[in-house]
């Protein structure tokens, strides 16, 4: 049975559904209930990364092996994490909305670099299409897929840590930490991350057989 | 300078809010509408998992029609060969 990530990532997605907005929370100031948006919106930035962490895996290993389908991987699973960017982007506006004030604040160390690693992601899409030469295409997409995973890390992860931040956890905030040590929060979060990371890996998965069935249909 | 004007437009706002407790929809909850928006939001994540189900059949049924075209097609070979 190798689908069965598929139909756990369903449950576990429904799960969250459910004690995401039943279960109790903390009750703060200022965040209120949208303290269930840790639920919704920070799931889908793992799934994100977890995509990009894939897409950089399978471009180290096209230049390891040079088979072709490896690229292709890398590329697919930086479409999809890129999709999942998307709505990450929207649900943190509307988040920041209602809590900060503001849509954008470009005070926000973490809110600039997810900017900028978008761009650099959009530039990758840029590159590779550009490109006509199918050996040329996929060793330079390759390596500038390294690069841009490396300025992603950097700009999300190790940036926003070492200046003040508006996120949680950043910057020496501490509303992260306090979140961590609910464990009634926990019991919906860890699997909100396990289920959308799962689903993530899904839709990676039609997207390469459909590149597949291209590939030997061109043959 | 800025910094600490805010710091203490928060102290003062935390002092003055922290008078009554947070904000939270405990009525929502009491009167049980938020099984509503929790089916709305079954439907739409079931009809996007129901979506991707047929995709993902649309997609094994094309694989299993170029795989016959292919072993139809190489046994002709083979016998072309013959």
């Amino acid at each position: 049975m190798k689908n069965w990530y598929k139909i756990l990532s369903v449950l576990l997605i429904f799960y969250t559904i459910f004690l995401g907005l039943l279960g109790s929370v903390p009750r703060l100031h200022i965040l209120n209930e949208t303290i269930r948006n840790v639920y919704y919106h920070v799931p889908i930035w793992f799934a994100m990364l977890f995509m990009m962490s894939i897409s950089i895996w399978y471009a180290i290993k096209y230049l390891m092996s040079s088979n072709p389908n490896h690229e292709t991987k890398s590329f697919n699973a930086a479409k999809v994490g890129f999709f999942f960017a998307i709505p990450g982007i929207i649900t943190g506006c509307l988040w920041a909305k209602a809590t900060w004030g503001t849509y954008w604040t470009f005070q926000d160390p973490k809110l600039n670099g997810v900017a900028i690693g978008i761009l650099i992601y959009l530039a990758y899409f840029i590159l590779r299409n550009s490109l006509t030469d199918e050996l040329k295409r996929a060793r330079i997409s390759a390596v500038y897929n390294i690069f841009a995973y490396v300025m992603l890390i950097v700009f999300i992860m190790i940036l926003p840590r070492l200046t003040d931040s508006l996120h949680p956890g950043n910057g020496g905030n501490p509303a992260f930490a306090k979140y961590d040590l609910d464990s009634n929060m926990r019991m919906v979060f860890y699997p909100a991350v396990i289920g959308w990371v799962m689903f993530s890996y899904w839709i990676f998965d039609i997207k390469n057989r459909i590149a597949k069935l291209k590939t030997t249909l061109n043959d | 300078m800025i910094k600490k004007i805010t710091l203490l437009i928060f102290l003062f706002t935390s002092i003055l809010v922290n008078a009554q407790e947070p904000q939270m929809a405990d009525g929502m909850r009491a009167d049980g509408k938020i099984y509503t928006v929790i089916a709305v939001l079954c439907v739409i994540f079931g009809c996007i998992i129901a979506y991707l189900f047929r995709i993902e059949r649309k997609v094994k049924k094309l694989e299993e029609e170029l795989k016959n075209n292919a072993s139809t097609s190489s046994a002709t070979k083979t016998k072309q060969d013959q």
